[in-house]
């Protein structure tokens, strides 16, 4: 029972249900009296709805309804809102243009919501679908970021003429413009950063169920923050008290940002299954997923760096079109902005940084956070840029990190955030050690022989995890706080459920958490459930993303322990005849120092629920405690990670062969989560820099990647077998020390693997080869760089 | 989906008479391709007429010069099969690659042939080992069954029963996955028969197809240099997001080189 619990990798406890198929996902509920729902969905691009015609429908078997966009606005039904407000730098807030629920007047994207169909069976309700008559004037697109504010470009919305939802900038330019008159070498590079599609395993699905008895609506969906979805969809868009909405976000598999927002279809069957009086269920169809899931990245990027004579970064100059896609999503306008800008610092001392964001509408999905968010984006830019310039400088690619590296702490970057510690050398030794660097040229000259061209790359990366402290949200534009809240209900017998406002979609929170009370509390992780993901149960929190759910919802738990023991200790004064002052806790008794007398844990709850011998003059019985935690600074999770591929130069088939990620997440409470949660972050960056790639037809604008028979994922046999180390150095600010380990493998990875692939092919002439890196696109790098060569 | 008919005959012939007398009906041969587009209702027969029951139509057999399988042999049973193994080892690796495992274990070779995709592996094997494709009808030579995108020499009412694979000297069969859906980007079969080389194509055009110049040089000299200077023009192959044309005639020189190098080492 004493063994320390923190720190070992204890088997997952939610593994057994979900491995045995004992978990309830949205799709397993079903309620009796249950319809279900069918959303028919724009086919064009961008086209004007001149009129619906849904007579014959209506009258087909099984249907019970069909509402459109015209409908809704008659209910007063508001439009979605976006969480996050961006000043351009015109001074003027960014465009918000209306998200209606179902399209009205105009659909704006292939897959936007034209119609619902309610029907007994979902067969029948597609069956309706298809006789609905919808004239559409069809009206020319725009999907590409670069394209949207190009003279004549179509207007995607009215309030934006120019399809500009913001211009934002930050950084002294100034500074930075001097930093470069004065640059000894400049190093430039234009990318685009790939549009990614999230595809999480369980598609997006929802059940909603009205009670008139109650006139109150119960809501099962797939969210990662269950209060989040409820306050948005009842305070600004259906206008209802949230006492009268629960919402449950039951077992859900796999989020990666994705199931954040508020999205169209669980807000119109909430609204409408008050209308049919009948419970209403709706599950994507992976299709369905591709089209209307809030998609990731998306942004073409200019960005320079100027250096000194001895490799000291000097100044960064990073200009950014982010594509918005079609409407602002809930937290869209933060994410090229707030979670990317500030990020450009990376792990150096760069004094002067610039950066001017521009976020345009296109006649595309909705774009906002996908893992990572914005920190991917900002990675890449910095350390493709810092393995170019150390390419064009003559200097190691490693020994120009460590020139340049911070190494004091706390640091105030030029881009307003301040790191409180870090230890960035000691990673990247680390990971060249486990990497195997020194032995890398022998390698390269053994892949040579066997005509394979192999090249290493590496990847510094930096995050800002926790989102965040409010106050500073605040001030950022947030129009939320951002606190988490956790609940200690210790039992009469001694075993304690948690209550958490994180949710886990895949994190194995109920074995994390557990792991910190019953460290905390000394008792077997056994003897310790965590709840999470429903209203009706759980403190108003905030949810997981950006990594914040053990640096935030864990600290909200820890702030809570503490007052349990705080309690406890009293209880325990008393029944052992002494001073609170003289209890001390430890291992999961309660002591009185310096003496053999002690009280257990187990003991001190009984006493509190059975208070015969009890101060009941002084302490309130029971044994619950609560707490809200807003954390006074971001963490800051860092790492090294180094990339090397093979090339086949013959067909430009990149393979990776070795991949090594040494993380800095502070203090980690189960390694073998931890490390889970790298890989997987790996799987995903490695996916956006070799294989996936979003891709709209540029003239009509059809998603052209909407299966997984066109959008290729990572499978295990793309991936090697990682290699993962950790260096902890505690964060500062939180009691745990953690920072937040979620994103990081899909943030360091993608600029990792370029730079390796760059460094193949670097002899012939390559300087860069677009994410996705897929054969064709290596082979014919290879190609150009063979006839410039001969050329030359 | 939409809603048909499912029939489960037991014969070829009493097959071949639902076929003919219910309109609109399509076979069921494993369903591996059929199934999804019932799924996506890109497709509303009002019957289907599932030859899982038919016993006549499965089955490998090894006898003498010729390779036999029945129509509705799965690839799994194909991919274990001694008879395939000895006889054409590389149509064993070739139906080992098709798919995931699900589809080997339902999907046919039948199936697969009549589906004709152009991205398939089988008829790569068909048309580069030169085999017939035996019908309820008649026997209808590699060379005459590929007709097109999804089109075969099949008429209505035809049912594939067996494929007769001579026995080659020597074959291989290399397949460049799409990352995506895994099928061939381009696949190239190579085979050295009794007089003669074939090299067949797919993935890369519309439908599978011979490299006549590549089977002539190959015919003077089985080795990979021997067509390392021929391409097929781009101009007849397939340019899609995920490879140009000029990227898949690249690949097939590459490929059929590997092949005949596979080939010479009994891979």
């Amino acid at each position: 029972m004493n063994a320390p619990i923190i720190g070992q990798p204890i088997q997952r406890k939610e593994d057994v249900r979900f491995l045995t198929g004992g978990g309830t996902f949205t799709d397993d509920v079903n309620v009796h009296g249950q319809t279900h729902a069918y959303f028919l969905r724009s086919p064009h691009a961008h086209a004007r709805i001149r009129s619906i015609d849904r007579a014959q429908a209506a009258t087909a078997p099984g249907v019970l309804a069909i509402f459109t966009g015209d409908d809704l606005a008659e209910a007063k039904v508001n439009g979605l809102p976006c969480g996050w407000l961006i000043t351009d730098v015109n001074g003027q807030p960014m465009k918000e243009p209306p998200h209606p629920v179902l399209a009205q007047g105009k659909v704006r994207y292939v897959g936007d919501h034209v119609a619902v169909v309610i029907a007994e069976t979902l067969n029948q309700a597609k069956e309706a679908a298809e006789l609905i008559d919808v004239d559409y004037e069809i009206l020319s697109a725009v999907v590409k970021a670069g394209d949207a504010r190009k003279p004549g470009a179509p207007v995607v919305h009215d309030a934006a003429p120019d399809n500009t939802c913001f211009v934002w900038a930050i950084g002294d330019k100034e500074a930075v413009d001097r930093a470069f008159s004065g640059a000894h070498h400049v190093t430039t590079l234009e990318f685009i950063n790939n549009r990614l599609i999230p595809n999480a395993i369980e598609p997006r699905a929802a059940v909603a169920q009205y009670a008139a008895s109650e006139d109150a609506y119960t809501l099962h969906v797939t969210s990662q923050n269950p209060h989040v979805e409820r306050l948005l969809m009842t305070a600004f868009v259906l206008g209802l008290p949230e006492h009268k909405v629960r919402v449950i976000s039951p077992d859900v598999g796999g989020g990666f940002g994705s199931k954040i927002y508020l999205y169209a279809e669980e807000t119109v069957i909430t609204w409408a299954s008050k209308q049919v009086k009948r419970p209403i269920k709706w599950t994507a169809e992976r299709t369905e997923s591709f089209l209307s899931d809030a998609h990731g990245r998306d942004h073409v990027t200019r960005a320079e760096l100027a250096l000194d004579k001895d490799g000291k970064f000097l100044a960064l100059r990073v200009a950014t079109t982010a594509n918005m896609g079609a409407y602002l999503s809930t937290f869209a306008s933060c994410i090229p902005t707030i979670l990317y800008a500030t990020l450009l610092a990376g792990q150096y001392t760069t004094p002067a940084i610039h950066c001017e964001v521009t976020a345009v509408f296109t006649n595309t999905a909705p774009v906002d956070a996908y893992r990572g968010a914005g920190r991917p984006e900002a990675t890449y830019v910095v350390e493709r840029l810092v393995d170019t310039a150390a390419r064009e400088t003559g200097i190691d690619r490693a020994e120009i990190r460590r020139r340049n590296f911070i190494t004091t702490f706390p640091y105030q970057t030029p881009v307003a955030l301040n790191y409180d510690t870090g230890n960035y050398e000691a990673t990247l030794a680390e990971a060249m050690q486990i990497a195997g660097v020194a032995g890398f040229e022998t390698r390269r000259k053994e892949a040579e022989r066997r005509g394979m061209l192999r090249g290493l790359g590496y990847s510094a990366y930096i995050e800002a995890c926790g989102i965040a402290p409010s106050n500073i949200a605040g001030a950022l534009g947030a129009r939320a706080g951002l606190f988490e809240a956790g609940e200690i209900r210790v039992h009469p017998t001694g075993s304690v459920t948690v209550f958490t406002g994180s949710h886990s979609h895949g994190q194995g929170h109920e074995t994390t958490f557990a792991q910190v009370v019953a460290g905390r509390l000394g008792i077997p992780v056994e003897n310790v459930d965590v709840v999470h993901g429903d209203t009706g149960r759980i403190l108003f929190g905030m949810g997981t993303y950006g990594s914040r759910s053990i640096a935030v919802g864990g600290t909200a738990i820890m702030k809570a322990l503490d007052k349990v023991i705080a309690k406890g200790k009293k209880i325990a004064a008393h029944l052992l005849d002494a001073q609170e002052s003289e209890v001390e806790f430890v291992d999961g008794e309660f002591w009185i120092t310096g003496t053999d007398r002690c009280k257990t844990f187990a003991e001190v709850a009984l006493a509190a629920y059975v208070p015969h011998n009890y101060p009941l003059d002084k302490l309130e019985p029971g044994l619950n405690e609560s707490a809200f935690y807003d954390p006074t600074n971001f963490t800051f999770p860092a790492g090294s990670h180094i990339c090397e591929v093979e090339i086949d130069p013959a067909t430009g088939v990149t393979r990776v062969v070795n991949f090594t990620a040494v993380d800095d997440f502070g203090k980690v409470i189960n390694p073998m989560i931890v490390e889970g949660q790298v890989h997987g972050g790996l799987a995903q960056g490695i996916g956006q820099a070799l294989l996936e790639a979003c891709i709209y037809d540029p003239e009509s604008g059809q998603l052209l990647t909407a299966t997984l028979m066109d959008y290729a994922l990572p499978r295990a046999d793309d991936l090697p077998a990682f290699k993962v180390g950790m260096k902890e150095t505690p964060c500062t600010h939180n009691p745990l020390g953690v920072k937040g380990c979620g994103e990081a493998g899909a943030i360091g990875a993608p600029a990792a693997v370029i730079n390796a692939v760059v460094d193949a092919l670097a002899h012939l002439g390559v300087r860069d080869v677009e994410m996705p890196a897929t054969p064709e696109r290596v082979w014919r790098a290879i190609q150009s760089a063979k006839t410039a060569n001969k050329a030359a | 989906m939409h809603a048909f008919d499912y029939h489960r005959p037991a014969t070829i012939k009493e097959a071949a008479s639902l076929l003919r007398k219910t309109e609109n009906s399509r076979v069921l041969a494993g369903g591996q391709s059929l199934i999804p587009t019932l799924k996506f209702r890109l497709s509303k027969p009002s019957a289907l007429i599932d030859l899982a029951g038919i016993g006549e139509l499965r089955g490998i057999k090894l006898d003498g010069a010729t390779l036999t399988i029945g129509a509705m042999t799965t690839h799994s049973e194909v991919a274990s099969s001694k008879d395939v193994a000895i006889g054409i080892p590389t149509l064993a690796r070739l139906a080992a690659g098709v798919g995931d495992r699900q589809v080997r274990n339902a999907g046919t070779i039948g199936g697969a042939l009549a589906n004709n995709d152009p991205a398939a592996d089988y008829p790569a094997a068909v048309l580069g080992i030169g085999a017939s494709v035996h019908t309820n009808k008649r026997v209808i030579p590699a060379d005459k069954f590929f007709t097109g995108t999804l089109e075969t020499a099949l008429r209505a009412g035809e049912i594939i029963t067996a494929v007769a694979f001579p026995l080659p000297k020597r074959a291989a069969y290399v397949k460049f996955r799409n990352p995506a859906s895994r099928f061939a980007l381009v696949g190239v079969f190579v085979a050295e028969g009794a007089g003669a080389v074939r090299v067949a194509v797919t993935g890369a055009a519309p439908c599978v197809f011979r490299v006549k110049e590549m089977e002539k040089r190959l015919g003077e000299k089985f080795a990979a240099e021997a067509i390392a200077k021929i391409t097929v023009p781009p101009g007849t192959l397939n340019s899609d997001i995920h490879a140009s044309a000029e990227y898949r005639s690249h690949l097939i020189t590459v490929l059929a080189q590997r092949a005949v190098a596979a080939a010479l080492a009994g891979k």
